[in-house]
C-alpha cells in the first residue's frame, strides 16, 4: 500500500515543476500550461487526502478546480489572442502594459 | 381648548417654510398672505387657550403639553414639551398680538423690496423661535428659541446684505449675543449639575431644598443667567450691539429689537424668579445694571440725530427699567413694563418706519421737521405713544414705569430711584426732541423729497398700538386692591414658599457651621402707604412734564439754545459719541481677540498644522515613490514576489 | 501491488512535467502535458476516484488542451530557442523555488502525516462513483455548483468579447 506522504510528495514536485516553468519560461503559452500543471498537482494532494479520509469534499473541490482551470484558459488565451493581434510576439519579457 | 398649545407655534414655522422654500413661486401677495395669516392664527389660537387657562381655578393654572421625548442620554432626558401658565401667556399675548400687527404692517413697508418673500420667511421663524422660548419646559428648549431668535435676528439685521455696515451690524450683534448666550449655557449646565434636571417644574420646586439662601451655587447660577440676559437684553456690558442693529428693516427693529426678543431677558429673570429670590447679590446686582443701564442709554438718546438710533437707545434704557423691576423683587411690575412697552415702543418704531417710508428712507432727524402736515395719523399715534413713554397720566407707560420707580424706592434704595426718575427726566425729554424735531417747526426737508402719508395697511396697525399704549395700563391699576389684574395673574408663578427656603437653608448652614440669621426674610412686607404712593406719582408726572416743557424750550421756543449749551463742550461730545464703548470695546477686546485670531491662522494654522497635514503626504509620496519600483509590469516579477512570500511563510510557520 | 503501478505513473508524470517546461517548441510541450494528465488519471484511478479520473481525462487531457493547441496553431508559434538562456535573476528564481519545495518536502516527511491519517480508511463500495460525488455536489455544495456554472458563462463571454475586440 502506498502511503498518503508519497502522493504528496509527487504532487509537490509537480507543484514545484509548474512554480519553475511559470518563473523561467518566457513563451506565455508555456507559463499557461505550467499553471496548468500546478493546478493538477493540487488537485492530486486533494484526491490523495480523500481517499485517506474516506470523503468526497476534495473530490467537490478538484471539480470546482476543474471548471475554475477551463474557464481561465478560455479567457487567458483569449487575451494571448488579442495582444498578439496588437504585438506579434508571445514573448512575456515583453509585455509590461499592466504598468502605470 | 389647551390641547391646541403646540399649533402656536408651529403656525409660524409652517409659514416660514412654505415662504422660504416656495416664496418666489407663489408670489408677493401670497407670501404676505401666508406670513400673516400664519401668526394671527397663531394669535387666535393663543386668545382660545387663554381661555382655557381662565378656566383653570388660579392655582391650577399649569399646563404642559409633551411633544416628544428630545434627548434621552442616561440619566439626562430632555422632552420636547411645552408649558402654558400665566407668565407664559401673557409673553405669548404679546409676542403673537404685537406680531401679527407688525406683520401686517410689514406687507406696505417692504412692498418694494425685492426679495420679500425672505424677509417674511425670516420675520415667521423668527416668531416661531420667540414662541419656543418662551413656551418650552425646560431650559434647553428655553436655550433653542434663545438661539433660534438670535440667528433670525442676524438673518434680519443683515436683511441689506448688499450694504457693509448692515453686514458689520448683523455680526457684531451675533457675536456679542454668544457672549451672553455662553453664559446662559453656563448656567443651563449648572442647573443640571446641582437639580440633575433642567426641566421648570422640578428645578423650581427643588430650589428651597437644594439651594442655600444667599449661598454661592445660587449667586453663581443667577449671575451666569443674569449675564446671558443682558446678552440678549442688551444691558451693560453687552448693550452695543443694539443700537447698529437698526440697520435692519423698521419692523425687524419694532418686533425684533424693541418688542420681543430684547425682552427674553426679563422674561428669564422673571421665570427663574424663585432661583434669583434666592441670591440677593445678584439680585442688587441686576437692579444697578438695569438703573445703570436706564441712565446711560437716556444719556445717550438725548444726543442722537438717527430717529431710529434715538429709539434703540430708548428700548435699551427702557429694558433697563424693566430689569431694575427685576432687582428689587417687582417681577410683576416689570411684566407690567414688557407689556406696556411692546405696545408703545413697536407704535414708535412702526411709526418712525411709516415717516421713513414716506420720506424715501431718510433717518436723519435733522431733515425733518414739520412733517406734521403730511403725516396726520402717523403723528397722532406717535404722539400718542411718546407721551405714553414719557409717562403722562393715564396712559400706559405711567402706570407701569410708576410701579417700578415705586418699588425702586420701598424695596430697593433711594440710589436706584434716583437712577430711575432722572432717567424717566430724560426720557421725556429726548422722546419730545425726537417729536419736535421731527414734526414740529420748520421744514428741512430735502427740496427734492415728497414726504407722503403712509398706506392703510400700515397705519391701522398704527392705531391698534397707539390704543394699546393708551388703554395697556388698566392692566394694572395701583392703589385700588384687587384692581391689579396682571398681579393677580402672575401671583402663581412669583408665588415663593419663604417658609421653606428659611428652614432648609437655615439647617444646612447650619450643617456647614454657619449661623444663619433669616427669619427677617418671613416678615410679610407692608402693602406701601397710599399716600407715598400717590407723592410718588405727583413727582413723576412733573418730572415727565418738566422733561417735556425742557425739549420745548429747546427745540420750539429757542431753536438755538441747544448749540450754544453744547457747543464745545467736552461732556457733550463724550456722550455724543456714546461714551466711547464701542471704542474701547474695540481696543481693548476685539482688537487682541483679532490679533490673537490672525497669529493663530498664520502661524499656528497655515504653518503648524498645515505643514504637518502637508508633510504627512509628502512622506506617503516619497514613499509611495520608492514602492512604484516594485510595479514593473512584468507578471514574472509579481510572481517571484508571490514566491519571496510563500517561502518566508513557510519557513517561519514550520 | 499497488506500487508497482504508483511508482512508474509517478515517474510518467514527472518526465513528462519536466519535459513541458524544458521544451522549446509549443506543440511538445503540449504533448507533453497531456502525457502528464493521463499520468495523473491514472493515480486518480489508483486513489479509487473513479469520476475524476475520467473527468481529467475528458475536460483537461480533452477539452482543454484542445484549446491550447488550437490557439498554437492559429498563432503559428515557432520554438524560440533564445527561451532558456540563464540569467542572474531565473538563477535566483530557481533557488528560491528550491528553498520553497524543499521546505515543503521537509514538512511532508518530518511530520507525522503517516502515522496519524497515513493508513487509508476502510471505504464504501460506492467511493468515487459519480453517484457519490454528484450527490454531494447537489446538496451541500449546491451553491458553489451554481456559482461554477455562472463563472463558466462569464469566462464563455469574455472569451467571445476579448478574442473579437482588438486591443487599443
Amino acid at each position: 500500500m502506498v502511503p498518503l506522504s508519497h502522493y504528496l510528495i509527487v504532487s509537490a514536485i509537480l507543484f514545484f515543476i509548474g512554480v519553475l516553468g511559470v518563473l523561467l519560461r518566457r513563451n506565455v503559452i508555456v507559463v499557461f500550461m505550467s499553471i496548468e500543471i500546478m493546478l493538477n498537482a493540487v488537485n492530486l494532494s486533494l484526491i490523495g487526502f480523500d481517499r485517506f479520509l474516506n470523503q468526497h469534499d476534495g473530490q467537490v473541490f478538484s471539480f470546482m478546480v476543474m471548471a475554475v482551470a477551463a474557464a481561465e484558459v478560455s479567457v487567458g488565451l483569449a487575451i494571448i489572442i488579442s495582444i498578439f493581434r496588437k504585438k506579434p510576439t508571445i514573448n512575456l519579457d515583453e509585455f509590461n502594459i499592466m504598468k502605470w | 381648548m389647551l390641547s391646541l398649545t403646540w399649533l402656536v407655534p408651529t403656525f409660524p414655522l409652517i409659514g416660514s417654510i412654505i415662504n422660504g422654500f416656495w416664496g418666489l413661486k407663489i408670489g408677493k401677495d401670497n407670501v404676505g398672505k401666508v406670513a400673516c395669516g400664519s401668526v394671527i392664527l397663531s394669535f387666535i389660537t393663543t386668545v382660545l387657550i387663554l381661555f382655557g387657562l381662565i378656566g383653570l381655578p388660579a392655582e391650577n393654572r399649569i399646563y404642559e403639553q409633551v411633544m416628544f421625548d428630545w434627548i434621552v442620554a442616561g440619566d439626562f432626558a430632555v422632552q420636547w414639551a411645552y408649558q402654558v401658565d400665566p407668565l407664559s401667556m401673557v409673553m405669548m399675548l404679546v409676542i403673537t398680538g404685537v406680531g401679527s400687527l407688525i406683520h401686517i404692517f410689514s406687507i406696505g413697508y417692504m412692498k418694494e423690496e425685492y426679495s420679500y418673500y425672505r424677509y417674511f420667511a425670516y420675520l415667521n421663524l423668527f416668531m416661531f423661535a420667540m414662541l419656543i422660548l418662551v413656551m418650552g419646559s425646560n431650559f434647553l428648549l428655553m436655550f433653542i428659541g434663545w438661539e433660534g431668535v438670535g440667528c433670525c435676528s442676524y438673518f434680519l439685521i443683515g436683511y441689506y446684505f448688499d450694504k457693509q455696515s448692515a453686514c458689520d451690524a448683523a455680526t457684531k450683534a451675533f457675536i456679542v449675543n454668544r457672549v451672553g448666550d455662553f453664559a446662559f449655557l453656563l448656567a443651563v449646565m449648572f442647573i443640571f449639575y446641582i437639580f440633575g434636571t433642567i426641566d421648570y417644574t422640578e428645578v423650581f420646586a427643588a430650589a428651597p431644598h437644594k439651594l442655600i439662601y444667599d449661598g454661592e451655587i445660587a449667586i453663581i447660577i443667577t449671575g451666569f443667567l443674569f449675564l446671558g440676559a443682558t446678552g440678549k437684553s442688551a444691558q451693560i456690558p453687552l448693550y452695543t450691539w443694539l443700537p447698529d442693529a437698526m440697520e435692519g428693516p423698521t419692523p425687524v427693529s419694532a418686533l425684533i429689537h424693541a418688542a420681543t426678543m430684547v425682552t427674553a431677558g426679563v422674561y428669564l429673570v422673571v421665570r427663574c424668579n424663585i432661583l434669583f429670590m434666592m441670591a440677593p447679590m445678584t439680585m442688587m446686582a441686576v437692579a444697578f445694571v438695569g438703573g445703570g443701564t436706564a441712565l446711560l442709554a437716556a444719556t445717550i438718546g438725548m444726543t442722537q440725530w438717527d430717529i431710529k438710533r434715538v429709539l434703540a437707545y430708548s428700548t435699551v434704557s427702557q429694558i433697563g427699567y424693566m430689569f431694575l423691576g427685576c432687582g428689587v423683587g417687582a417681577f410683576t411690575a416689570a411684566i407690567f413694563h414688557l407689556i406696556t412697552h411692546a405696545f408703545f415702543k413697536a407704535c414708535l418704531f412702526l411709526g418712525s418706519g411709516s415717516v421713513i417710508h414716506g420720506m424715501h428712507h431718510e433717518q436723519d432727524i435733522r431733515k425733518m421737521g414739520g412733517l406734521k402736515k403730511h403725516f396726520p395719523k402717523t403723528y397722532f399715534t406717535f404722539l400718542v405713544s411718546t407721551l405714553a413713554i414719557a409717562g403722562i397720566f393715564p396712559l400706559s407707560g405711567f402706570f407701569s414705569k410708576d410701579e417700578i420707580l415705586l418699588h425702586s424706592l420701598i424695596d430697593g434704595n433711594i440710589f436706584l430711584w434716583g437712577m430711575g426718575i432722572t432717567g424717566a427726566l430724560l426720557t421725556a425729554f429726548y422722546m419730545f426732541r425726537l417729536v419736535f424735531l421731527t414734526f414740529h417747526g420748520e421744514s428741512r426737508v430735502d427740496p427734492d423729497v415728497h414726504p407722503h402719508e403712509s398706506p392703510d395697511i400700515m397705519t391701522r396697525p398704527l392705531m391698534i398700538l397707539a390704543t394699546l399704549a393708551a388703554v395697556g395700563g388698566m392692566l394694572g391699576i395701583p392703589l385700588i386692591h384687587g384692581w391689579h389684574v396682571l398681579h393677580n395673574w402672575l401671583e402663581p408663578v412669583l408665588f415663593i414658599d419663604w417658609q421653606t427656603i428659611v428652614t432648609n437653608s437655615t439647617r444646612m448652614m447650619e450643617e456647614h457651621g454657619h449661623v444663619a440669621h433669616l427669619s427677617h426674610l418671613l416678615h410679610h412686607k407692608e402693602h406701601p402707604d397710599a399716600g407715598l404712593e400717590v407723592a410718588l406719582m405727583f413727582l413723576s408726572v412733573g418730572v415727565a412734564i418738566t422733561g417735556i416743557v425742557g425739549a420745548y424750550l429747546c427745540y420750539i421756543k429757542y431753536p438755538k439754545l441747544p448749540e450754544t449749551l453744547t457747543d464745545g463742550q467736552w461732556g457733550y461730545e463724550i456722550v455724543k459719541n456714546k461714551y466711547m464703548v464701542d471704542e474701547i470695546y474695540d481696543e481693548t477686546i476685539v482688537k487682541p481677540v483679532v490679533q490673537g485670531s490672525r497669529l493663530l491662522w498664520k502661524e499656528a494654522d497655515a504653518k503648524a498644522i498645515d505643514g504637518t497635514v502637508n508633510g504627512v503626504a509628502q512622506i506617503i509620496g516619497w514613499c509611495s515613490k520608492q514602492a512604484k519600483q516594485f510595479q514593473s509590469g512584468y507578471v514574472r516579477n509579481y510572481a517571484l514576489s508571490m514566491i519571496i512570500g510563500f517561502a518566508i511563510l513557510l519557513l517561519v510557520v514550520f | 501491488m499497488e506500487q508497482f503501478i504508483f511508482y512508474p505513473l509517478s515517474l510518467m508524470c514527472i518526465v513528462f512535467a519536466v519535459g513541458v517546461i524544458v521544451n522549446t517548441s509549443p506543440i511538445s510541450s503540449a504533448v507533453s502535458l497531456i502525457g502528464m494528465m493521463l499520468g495523473l488519471a491514472g493515480l486518480f484511478v489508483l486513489l479509487n476516484a473513479h469520476l475524476m479520473a475520467i473527468l481529467q481525462v475528458l475536460v483537461y487531457a480533452g477539452a482543454i488542451m484542445v484549446l491550447f493547441m488550437f490557439v498554437i496553431m492559429l498563432l503559428n508559434l515557432k520554438g524560440d530557442d533564445e527561451d532558456w538562456k540563464m540569467r542572474g535573476k531565473n538563477v535566483l528564481l530557481a533557488s528560491l523555488s528550491g528553498v520553497f519545495v524543499v521546505t515543503l518536502l521537509f514538512k511532508i516527511f518530518g511530520d507525522g502525516f503517516s502515522t496519524n491519517i497515513g493508513k487509508p480508511a476502510v471505504l464504501p463500495e460506492t467511493f468515487g462513483t459519480t453517484a457519490a460525488v454528484g450527490e454531494l455536489l447537489f446538496t451541500d455544495f449546491v451553491l458553489p455548483f451554481e456559482v461554477a456554472s455562472i463563472l463558466l458563462l462569464v469566462a464563455m463571454i469574455g472569451a467571445v468579447v476579448l478574442a473579437k475586440t482588438k486591443l487599443n
